[in-house]
C-alpha cells in the first residue's frame, strides 16, 4: 500500500513536535453485498472505501487524524493535524527505523473477486426457495450476502511494521410466519474469515431452513415467563452471556478508568469453577479472527478466566503501556477513521464435563434458550441483559412449549458464580460487538450449561 | 459554493443510452475531543468524502427495470469513474422490477430550514477542549458521591451533501452540529451507579454544559442503593429520553417499505384505532427544533409534515419513492439513507407526540404507584418491531404516593407494542428535542409486567 520509507517520513513528521509514539494504520477495503427480498434481487451493491489514520501519543494524550489520501503528501497533512496535540519543546528529532517487511496472504482459497457476481447471487435465490418450502406460513424472507477483503498496514515509530490481508464472507437469512397471533420472525446467519470456499462446506438452505423455523415455531409460542428461573443455554446459543456477563468488563480500558466491577479481582473466584474463559484471536476462520491486531501485536489465545479465578485483563497498547506490560494483541478498530481500543476478538467458555441432554433432564422448571439475540451491558454496575430469538420452556426435565421472544436481565458476577453446569458440546456463532459508537465483527463459543437463577423478563406471571 | 453539486451534475450526465443514474455525494469535517481527569484523552480531526451512486437500467419490452449501486470513500475522479462503472456493472445482476424508478420532481415547494451555524468554523481547537474540560470540573464538583467521569466529549461537525439524477432531481444541504456528553459514576461504599447526560446543537452556542453535568449527576446519584424489584403488573412511567427511543422503534412499523413487504403489524390498518384519543403522532423534518430537520429527504424531494396517528387513529404511512409506487400511491418526502455508502429507504426525521397538559411531576402524582424508569437496556435484542413483543432491561425509582421513591435496578419491563399503545395514561407536556429521530416527553403506561426477583 505504502512504501516502507515513506512510512518512515511520515512517522518522522508526526513526531517533530514531540511526542512518544507514532503510528500510521493504513487500510483498503472492498465490500460487496447483495439483498433479496421479497422474492426479488433488490441490490447488488461494491463499496470501496482506502485511508489512513495517523495517531500521536504524547504523554497521556492521543491527537488522531486520518485521510483518505495515501499520498506522501496526503499523509504528511494527516501527521500534522494528529500532532497538533504535542506540546513544544519537545524531543524534536527522531529517526524512525521500519523492521523488514514480511509478505501476508489473504486468508481465503476462493478470492470474492474471482467468484462471479451470478454465482453469488444463485446463493440468494436458493436460500429464499428453502425457506419458503419449509411451509404456507413463511410470508417473508429477506436474505443477505456480502463478502469483503480488508487490507492493513501498521507501522509505528518503534519500528513496528505489520500487515493483514482478511477476508470475510457472511450469509443470512431473516424470514416472518404470519399466523392467526400476529408475526414472528426468524433468523439465522454464517459469518466467517474465509473466502467463497465456505460455501463448499456449509448449505445455504440449511441457514435458510433453521431462520424459517424459528419463525415457524414461534408462531405458537407463548410469552415467556417473569420473574427469576433457571436457564439453560443450548451449545452455541450464542455466547453472548459471557460477552456481555464478563467480556466488557475484562476490558483494560475499563479497568485502568476504575469503571469495571472486575477491577481488582485479579486471582480472585469472580466464576463458577467450571467456568473457563478464553479470548482468542488466532482460531482460523472465526469471525473474530485476525493474524495481527490493528495495532500491529499478533493475535494471541488470552486466558481470562481459569476453573472461576480471575487471571488477566484484555490489553491494546495505550493501556498496557500504563501498566508497563505488552498489548495482549485485543486493540482493534472499526476502520482507519477511528482510534483503536480495548475488544474482544472470539471470546469462548471451554466445554466442561456434563451431558447437554442430562443438563436438560436434571431441570425440573426451567427456560431453554436456543438462540439468543443480542446485549448490553452496563460494565460499572454488571447488570447486563441478553435477548432471546429461539426459546422453550422446561418442564419436569423436558423440553417443551415454545416462548416469545424476551430479554433476559442479570448481574455479571452474580450470574457467573450461579453456573452450575457445563456440558461438552462447545459450539461457536458470529456475531458484531459495538462499543463507543465502533462495530467490530467478534466470535463467541459456548458449551450447553445452567444458570441456576436469572431474571426472564416475559409477560407471563 | 461549494462544487459538490457541479461534481454531482458531471456524474448524472455520463448516463449512457436510457439508463437513469443519480449521484449523491457528501463531505463532512469532524472534530472529538475527549477528556479525563483534567488532560485531553484524544483530540480528532478529520475530514471525509464518499460517492454513492444508483445506476437503473431499464427493461425492455416492460420487463422491468434493474437498480445497482456502488459507493467509495473518495471524490477522486478515478474512483467516481470506477463507481458509476460499478453500479452500471451491478445493475446488470437485479430481478427486474417495473416499480424500480429513481424520484422524479413532484412539483413540492421545499421548506427552507437553516441548520448551518456560521460560528462553528471560527471556534478554536483550544476552546472547545476548555467546553469539556468544563464540562468534566462541573460533574465531579456537583456532587460528593461523584467518583469517577468516565468519560466528558465535545464533538462538532459539519456536512454538505449534493444530489443529482437523470430524473431531473437537484438538492444541496448542508448542516452543523455539535454536542457535548458525559458519563458520571456515583459512588457510595461498594455500590457504583453510573448516569449519563449531553446537550446537542446545531453550533457551541446552544449547548449547555449545566444541562448536560446536572443530568448525569442526578441520574447516578438517585441510583445508589438499588436493588431488585419484585414481579408484578404496574404502571410504568418512561423519562423522555427513553420515549424517543420508544417512538423510534415503533416508526419502524409505520415505514412504507415494512408495510409493503408484510413486516408492520400496521399494514391494513389505515383508519382504524391503534392506540388511545390522546395520541397525535407526526414526523416533521420542516420544524427547525427537530434534530433531524432536513430540507430535502435522501432522494432530493422536499421534507414534508406527515400526519402518522391522529387522536388515537392510524392515518398515513411514509413512503419513499419505490416503496410508494409498491403500494400504489406515492412518495411522502421519506426517504432516509445512511450516508454516501446507503441506498434510499422510508423512515422518519423528526417524529412528535402531541404533548399534553401535565408535567413530569404531575404524571408521577397522578399515577400514584407504579415504577419510573429513566433508562432502558437491550432494544435492539428485546424489541421487535415486526411481532411487536417488546422486553427491556430498566432501571428508574418506584413511584409511591405519587411520588419518586427507592431506586430499582436489574429488572425488566414488558409487555407488545400493540398493547402499549392502547394503555397510554398520560402524555407529558414536557417536550424535550432531543438527539435522534425523535422528541420526547414524559409517557405513563398502564399494566406493564415487571419482571424482578
Amino acid at each position: 500500500m505504502i512504501e516502507s520509507p515513506v512510512l518512515e517520513r511520515v512517522l518522522h513528521e508526526a513526531l517533530a513536535r514531540g511526542g512518544d509514539m507514532a503510528e500510521i494504520f493504513a487500510e483498503d477495503r472492498q465490500s460487496q453485498g447483495a439483498a433479496l427480498d421479497d422474492r426479488r434481487i433488490e441490490e447488488l451493491s461494491s463499496g470501496r472505501e482506502r485511508g489512513a489514520g495517523i495517531r500521536v501519543v504524547v504523554g497521556e494524550t492521543t491527537g488522531f487524524a486520518h485521510t483518505a489520501d495515501l499520498s506522501e503528501a496526503g499523509l504528511l497533512a494527516a501527521a500534522e493535524a494528529a500532532a497538533a496535540v504535542a506540546r513544544e519543546g519537545g524531543s524534536g528529532v527522531r529517526t524512525v527505523v521500519l523492521g523488514a517487511r514480511s509478505a501476508v496472504g489473504p486468508t481465503a482459497t476462493e478470492m470474492p473477486e474471482s467468484v462471479t457476481k451470478a454465482t453469488k447471487l444463485e446463493l440468494l435465490g436458493r436460500a429464499d426457495d428453502a425457506a419458503r418450502s419449509t411451509g404456507d406460513a413463511i410470508s417473508q424472507v429477506q436474505v443477505g450476502y456480502g463478502d469483503s477483503r480488508r487490507r492493513v498496514l501498521i507501522a509505528n515509530s518503534d519500528g513496528l511494521l505489520a500487515e493483514d490481508d482478511l477476508v470475510r464472507t457472511r450469509f443470512s437469512v431473516v424470514c416472518i410466519a404470519t399466523g392467526d397471533t400476529g408475526m414472528q420472525t426468524g433468523y439465522e446467519s454464517l459469518a466467517r474469515t474465509e473466502g467463497f470456499e465456505v460455501f463448499e462446506r456449509v448449505d445455504v438452505d440449511e441457514i435458510a431452513r433453521v431462520a424459517a423455523g424459528r419463525a415457524l415455531s414461534k408462531l405458537s409460542a407463548r410469552p415467556a415467563p417473569s420473574g427469576e428461573l433457571p436457564v439453560v443455554l443450548a451449545g452455541g446459543s450464542g455466547g453472548i452471556l459471557f460477552h456481555e456477563a464478563c467480556g466488557h468488563g475484562l476490558e483494560a480500558d475499563h479497568i485502568v478508568k476504575d469503571t469495571s466491577v472486575y477491577v481488582g479481582q485479579i486471582g480472585q473466584m469472580v466464576a463458577s469453577p467450571l467456568v473457563t474463559l478464553v479470548d482468542d484471536g488466532t482460531v482460523g476462520g472465526e469471525w473474530g479472527a485476525f493474524r495481527v491486531d490493528d495495532e500491529g501485536r499478533p493475535a494471541a489465545r488470552n486466558v481470562l478466566i481459569e476453573n472461576g479465578v480471575l487471571t488477566d485483563y484484555m490489553w491494546d497498547w495505550l493501556r498496557a503501556r500504563k501498566e508497563g506490560r505488552l498489548s495482549s494483541g485485543n486493540g482493534r478498530r472499526q476502520s482507519y477513521q477511528h482510534l483503536p481500543m480495548v475488544r474482544m476478538t472470539n471470546t469462548f467458555v471451554l466445554a466442561g464435563e456434563s451431558d447437554p441432554d442430562e443438563i436438560v433432564a436434571q431441570t425440573p422448571k426451567g427456560v431453554y434458550v436456543a438462540k439468543l439475540g443480542g446485549g448490553q451491558v452496563n460494565t460499572t454496575t454488571g447488570d447486563f441483559v441478553f435477548g432471546t430469538t429461539e426459546a422453550y420452556l422446561i418442564e419436569n426435565g423436558h423440553i417443551t412449549e415454545p416462548l416469545r421472544d424476551a430479554n433476559l436481565i442479570g448481574n455479571g458476577p452474580e450470574v457467573l458464580r450461579r453456573i452450575d453446569a457445563v456440558a461438552t458440546d462447545f459450539a461457536t456463532t458470529p456475531g458484531t460487538c459495538g462499543k463507543d459508537g465502533q462495530s467490530v465483527p467478534v466470535g463467541c463459543g459456548q458449551p450447553t450449561l445452567r444458570i441456576s437463577g436469572v431474571t426472564v423478563g416475559g409477560t407471563a406471571a | 459554493m461549494s462544487e459538490l453539486p457541479d461534481l454531482a451534475r458531471t456524474i448524472v450526465e455520463r448516463a449512457e443510452g436510457s439508463e437513469a443514474v443519480e449521484a449523491y455525494l457528501a463531505r463532512g469535517h469532524d472534530t472529538e475531543i475527549r477528556v479525563f481527569d483534567g488532560e485531553v484523552e484524544s483530540l480528532s480531526s478529520a475530514t471525509s468524502a464518499g460517492v454513492g451512486i444508483r445506476v437503473i437500467l431499464p427493461g425492455e419490452s416492460g420487463e422491468g427495470n434493474r437498480l445497482g449501486f456502488a459507493w467509495a470513500g473518495s471524490l477522486d475522479a478515478d474512483v467516481v469513474d470506477a463507481t458509476l462503472a460499478e453500479a452500471r456493472d451491478n445493475a446488470r445482476y437485479a430481478t427486474p422490477d417495473p416499480d424500480v424508478v429513481l424520484a422524479e420532481p413532484d412539483g413540492r415547494a421545499a421548506v427552507e430550514v437553516d441548520l448551518w451555524d456560521e460560528t462553528l468554523e471560527k471556534l478554536a481547537t483550544q476552546e472547545k477542549v476548555a467546553m469539556a474540560l468544563e464540562l468534566e470540573r462541573a460533574v465531579r464538583g456537583a456532587d460528593p458521591h461523584i467518583r469517577q467521569v468516565s468519560s466528558a466529549d465535545y464533538g462538532d461537525g459539519s456536512v454538505e451533501v449534493a444530489l443529482a439524477s437523470t430524473t431531473g432531481i437537484t438538492a444541496f444541504t448542508r448542516r452543523t452540529s455539535a454536542f457535548l456528553s458525559v458519563s458520571a459514576i456515583a459512588g457510595e461504599g461498594a455500590d457504583s451507579q453510573t448516569g449519563g447526560g449531553f446537550s446537542v446543537g446545531r453550533g457551541p452556542g446552544s449547548l449547555d454544559p449545566d444541562v448536560a453535568a446536572h443530568d448525569a449527576v442526578l441520574r447516578a446519584v438517585r441510583m445508589l442503593g438499588a436493588t431488585k424489584a419484585k414481579s408484578g403488573r404496574c404502571t410504568v412511567v418512561f423519562d423522555p429520553r427513553v420515549v424517543s427511543t420508544l417512538l423510534s422503534v415503533i416508526s419502524s412499523a409505520m415505514s412504507g417499505e415494512a408495510v409493503v413487504k408484510g413486516r408492520s403489524f400496521f399494514a391494513g390498518r389505515l383508519g382504524e384505532s391503534i392506540a388511545v384519543p390522546s395520541v397525535t403522532l407526526v414526523d416533521d423534518p420542516t420544524d427547525p427544533r427537530a434534530y433531524g430537520a432536513a430540507t430535502y429527504d435522501a432522494e432530493g424531494l422536499a421534507c414534508r409534515r406527515n400526519a402518522l396517528i391522529e387522536a388515537g387513529v392510524l392515518q398515513g404511512f411514509l413512503y419513499d419513492t419505490v416503496s410508494a409506487r409498491r403500494g400504489g400511491t406515492t412518495s411522502t418526502g421519506s426517504a432516509v439513507r445512511g450516508g454516501y455508502a446507503g441506498t434510499p429507504g422510508a423512515g422518519c426525521r423528526a417524529l412528535v407526540l402531541e404533548p399534553g397538559h401535565l408535567d413530569q411531576d404531575a404524571v408521577l402524582a397522578s399515577v400514584g404507584e407504579g415504577l419510573f424508569v429513566q433508562s432502558v437496556t437491550g432494544v435492539h435484542s428485546g424489541v421487535n418491531a415486526v411481532s411487536g413483543d417488546f422486553s427491556v432491561g430498566a432501571e428508574g425509582l418506584m413511584i409511591r404516593d405519587g411520588k419518586l421513591a427507592e431506586p430499582v435496578r436489574e429488572v425488566t419491563v414488558a409487555s407488545t407494542l400493540q398493547r402499549m399503545l392502547q394503555s397510554i395514561l398520560h402524555i407529558g407536556s414536557d417536550l424535550q428535542w432531543l438527539p435522534g429521530i425523535a422528541a420526547g416527553q414524559t409517557l405513563a403506561i398502564a399494566d406493564m409486567q415487571l419482571s424482578g426477583d
